[in-house]
């Protein structure tokens, strides 16, 4: 292969190197001048979304590297998405972690290799490279968990995540062996041409245990319970960082290894996924009502999220990954809003985490409270908001292969979703502030980008169409 | 090429409310005349549309297209027919009243209040006039989260319960509908309305999707027995807010019936037509009996309300029983004519005893009925024009609350004695409870000495009542430009209720 021929593969070369530059800054500048390396991050993340602009943007489908990466449209607007998400991401957190006083490079460090491996895993054409993504991304989202290594939760949630997601890594690497085992490729391409008989004993124990960690790393029920632990337990800055990024990794594990790679046993795994499903969307939507921490209800509201994106994948069809991509993405630009509240919330020494510090939010901080009941009425699915625009999509691509049991079972949980989202809209609308909550973050930057984060599930949400589109596009 | 009338009436609120609310607090005042100055406005570019309004068609008149989602053939089409016209007018009126009533009674947030209304309307002007299904169950939804609001932070002390249970009931029938209409898509590939009523269906999928428009509109209408969550959401809301919700909001579910369920699902409607009668004939006699025992003013004008959105429903599906009685579709259209008629008479009277209750609960702090007697002595011109609204409400003839229900009474005779009857049984049940409630707040010795140092109605008050009184009484007198405007759209309604959609 000419060195031409991997220009497509800029994106990761690029910020395979940029980890390392970022490594030495801290070590020689970052150290002295603390801050220096959150802006320099900010400054990685815009080249490599310009390089990739200009060298990953290839309009067609391409295999390199003899088949162990494969780039097309729909990887090129993920890795601008990844870039995009991380750069908020950071962005957001960086007075939450002054505040903090872990406000520290390897941090950055850590962040850019977990883009990394969201970026392997987007572009992964073998199982080898689907599992180094999936490890280089799990192993630096650990990391990050126990960032802040004087809080016990944080080193107890990290613990529990890691235990549980080597647990997942197993059963993906024995699913994957058994795949191999019985097909002699790794090449998920090969593997698509050759597996095209559903129902075969030895297909379905591989599947079984593919899709045990695809759940897994989803966070579907019942594979579910390390997620609200790490999402309450982690710094709040790292709960947006793997509410959000590892998404888009996650869809495109799913999308690229059994859509693709197993979508002739498709029958097999739409009828492990149905169930998943179910139960994602109940146990989400029904335990996040008796949550009283915002961020572990959130991670219920996640896990209902969830289930409508594997619904997305249960319909089996390219208009259900269509809707489950576009679920996805407008997921991810709303729970950046959300997290972003709740870092903007924070003080030093004060979380606010609890459901009762948003009381009367409205009165002490209108833009963060408008923020949030924008994000709010996202999430409930409530138009003119995106979110509504998702779960139609979700909906349609269900009728269109006449899953009628699970279109109801998708509106009801939406209706009971609703009643916890307008629950955090009434604590800031409707009751008084309690007296001593500390004044909101200030700063001006991060202030407005997510004014324009709102503004963007506002307008996305009456013009829907550039979206819908797009993702229609990346999926033919 | 005629200006985008529709498009206007639409936006135009909307702007002004983003207007009123980036002016804030702050510049109350100013963002108080912009709120006037542009309800005034949308209630004028509302006027060509009657004015030049085309009554020999029913067709969809003053027609706007635009794409909006090309993917999913979802546009942005406006029009109004005779059914939705006399809707948007009146949404256009009713805003004004709500306005000119808070001027300087809402205290708290009030820009905010202004803005709500502001956005409300336009909304609402969006959902009777939306002919895409999409666009229509968009303006449908996102009507909620003003509503929600309005209730939520300027309602009574159980505002939250209140609130929540009217934003779940509503958003459960919704979605429901939602699914239907995505279903529907999913076999016609685009969400014209005008499509989905030429669509052939199996009587099975009709039922189905009759069920999910039942739970939708019968929520909104409300029907007996999901009705309940209109008594809580009436008495919590501000003043304003039960105007919009008894005047507008209720109307949508009697829309969406003639809109929807009838033209779309025609063989289900034959169907299951007792059904839908049978919950009418229950909210009338049922509801107004319990109307009679509230003690609560606002509460038992909610009750009226669900009594007398009983007639709209009723109106609309005895239609079949009239066929199945006479055969004749001709007879068939009064029922339709008088559930119009009664919506937009409902709209008025009860938004103008919202506005009485208002008048009283700003003075007073007090709903309750006994905390008032003989207000007439200290209010007399308070007291005419709530004996006026009263009398309307009981369905006295020269009032536009005595069409709507001769009409439907006077049809549902031709399907049956019985119906009729029972019918008739709420011109006993409303002079009952609306007669009572007069006696008892305003007639009699001075009751205590809140009400001895009463003021009689301000300027202000009276415009607001004034207006809404003649409009009563213009409706009730000459009802015929009404009926006129209504008349061809009702008999294409008719025609396609009638018709059987069953694919051959």
């Amino acid at each position: 292969m000419t060195l031409h021929g991997m220009t497509p593969a800029v994106p990761e070369i690029y910020l395979a190197f940029a980890v390392c530059v970022v490594l030495l800054f801290e070590v020689f500048v970052g150290v002295k001048r603390p801050g220096a390396t959150s802006t320099l991050t900010l400054v990685v993340l815009a080249i490599g979304a310009a390089l990739t602009v200009r060298y990953a943007n290839i309009g067609h489908h391409a295999v390199l590297f003899d088949g162990m990466y494969v780039t097309d449209p729909l990887a090129f607007v993920l890795k601008l998405a990844g870039f995009l998400c991380v750069a908020v991401a950071l962005l957001y957190s960086r007075m939450y972690l002054e505040n903090r006083d872990i406000l520290r490079g390897e941090y950055y460090v850590l962040a850019l290799t977990a883009l990394l491996g969201v970026f392997v895993l987007v572009s992964a054409n073998s199982l080898l490279t689907v599992y180094i993504g999936v490890e280089l991304l799990a192993l630096s989202v650990y990391a990050m968990v126990a960032f802040d290594r004087e809080s016990g939760i944080a080193a107890e949630s990290a613990m529990k995540y890691f235990v549980l997601g080597a647990i997942a890594s197993g059963t993906l690497l024995y699913g994957m062996s058994i795949i191999y085992g019985l097909t002699g490729t790794l090449d998920l391409e090969v593997i698509a041409t050759k597996l095209n008989t559903p129902g075969s004993l030895g297909v379905i124990l591989g599947l079984a245990f593919i899709v045990v960690a695809v759940a897994f790393k989803f966070g579907a029920v019942p594979f579910h319970m390390w997620l609200p632990d790490v999402y309450e337990g982690a710094p709040t800055s790292v709960t947006l960082f793997v509410g959000t990024v590892p998404k888009i990794a996650y869809f495109a594990l799913t999308l690229r290894l059994l859509a693709h790679g197993l979508a002739g046993t498709s029958a097999d795994w739409t009828l492990m996924l149905t169930p998943l499903a179910v139960l994602t969307l109940i146990v989400g939507n029904v335990v996040a009502i008796v949550q009283s921490n915002l961020k572990r209800m959130l991670a219920y509201s996640t896990i209902g999220h969830v289930g409508f994106i594997v619904l997305g994948f249960v319909a089996g069809t390219a208009s259900g990954y269509t809707a489950a991509l576009y679920y996805m993405l407008v997921y991810v630009l709303v729970a950046l809003g959300a997290f972003g509240v709740i870092l903007l919330a924070s003080r030093k020494g004060f979380e606010a985490d609890k459901l009762d510090h948003y009381k009367g939010l409205y009165q002490r901080d209108p833009l963060l409270a408008l923020v949030m009941m924008a994000v709010m009425f996202s999430f409930a699915g409530v138009p003119p908001f995106v979110g509504f625009w998702a779960k139609l999509r979700i909906i349609q691509a269900l009728w269109e292969t006449s899953h009628l049991g699970l279109v109801v079972v998708a509106v009801v949980m939406s209706v009971v979703g609703a009643f916890y989202y307008l629950r955090v809209v009434k604590l800031m609308y409707f009751d008084a502030p309690p007296e001593n909550l500390p004044a909101t973050l200030r700063p001006l930057g991060p202030r407005l980008v997510i004014g324009v984060n709102a503004a963007a599930v506002l307008v996305l949400g009456v013009l829907p169409s550039p979206l819908l589109d797009l993702c229609s596009r990346l999926i033919q | 090429m005629h200006s985008p009338l529709l498009s206007i009436l639409i936006w135009l609120p909307i702007a002004a409310g983003i207007g009123v609310l980036l002016l804030g607090e702050r510049f109350l005042a100013a963002g108080r005349w912009l709120a006037l100055l542009s309800s005034i406005a949308t209630l004028a570019i509302s006027l060509p549309l009657l004015a030049h309004f085309d009554t020999q068609t029913a067709a969809y008149q003053f027609v706007e297209k635009a794409a909006w989602i090309p993917r999913f053939k979802a546009f942005y089409a406006l029009g109004v027919d005779g059914i939705s016209l006399p809707l948007v007018v009146l949404t256009a009126v009713m805003t004004i009243p709500v306005i000119i009533a808070a001027w300087t009674v809402v205290k708290t947030r009030a820009a905010q209040y202004f803005a709500a209304f502001l956005i409300m309307e336009g909304l609402m002007i969006g959902v009777f006039s939306a002919t895409d299904a999409l666009l229509f169950y968009f303006f449908w939804e996102a009507m909620l989260i003003p509503m929600f609001l309005i209730i939520g932070i300027w309602g009574g002390p159980r505002r939250v319960y209140a609130t929540i249970k009217f934003f779940l009931y509503t958003f459960l029938g919704s979605v429901f509908m939602l699914a239907a209409l995505i279903y529907m898509y999913v076999k016609t590939g685009d969400y014209a309305i005008a499509s989905f009523q030429a669509l052939p269906l199996t009587l099975v999928e009709q039922r189905w999707i009759f069920a999910a428009f039942m739970l939708a509109f019968a929520v909104k209408v409300p029907m007996w027995p999901v009705h309940t969550w209109l008594p809580d959401a009436h008495v919590e809301a501000p003043t304003g807010g039960s105007v919009i919700l008894a005047a507008i909001m209720l109307k949508m579910g009697g829309y969406g019936f003639l809109r929807f369920s009838l033209p779309i699902t025609p063989d289900a409607c034959r169907e299951l037509d007792l059904f839908v009668i049978t919950l009418s004939l229950i909210a009338v006699i049922y509801i107004g009996f319990v109307a009679i025992v509230q003690a609560d003013m606002k509460k038992l004008i909610a009750y009226s309300s669900i009594a007398h959105m009983g007639f709209v429903t009723l109106g609309a599906f005895v239609v079949y029983e009239i066929v199945r009685t006479t055969g004749q579709v001709q007879g068939a259209a009064m029922g339709m004519d008088g559930a119009m008629v009664q919506m937009i008479s409902h709209g008025l009277i009860s938004g103008a005893l919202f506005l009485c209750v208002g008048v009283l609960y700003d003075r007073v702090h007090s709903r309750e009925i006994s905390a008032y007697g003989g207000v007439i002595n200290t209010m007399p011109i308070f007291a005419a024009f709530m004996v006026m609204f009263a009398l309307a409400n009981t369905g006295l003839p020269g009032t536009s609350g005595f069409v709507g229900e001769f009409l439907v009474i006077l049809a549902s005779f031709k399907a049956s004695f019985w119906y009729s009857t029972l019918a008739a049984v709420t011109l006993i049940l409303g002079a009952c409870y609306t007669l009572w409630l007069v006696k008892r707040v305003l007639y009699g010795p001075v009751a205590n000495d809140h009400v001895a140092h009463l003021t009689d109605l301000n300027g202000r008050e009276f415009i607001v009542l004034g207006m809404l009184a003649v409009l009563v009484l213009a409706i009730g007198i000459w009802p015929e430009p009404l009926l006129k405007i209504m008349e061809p759209s009702i008999h294409h309604l008719v025609t396609q209720a009638v018709a059987t959609k069953l694919p051959v």
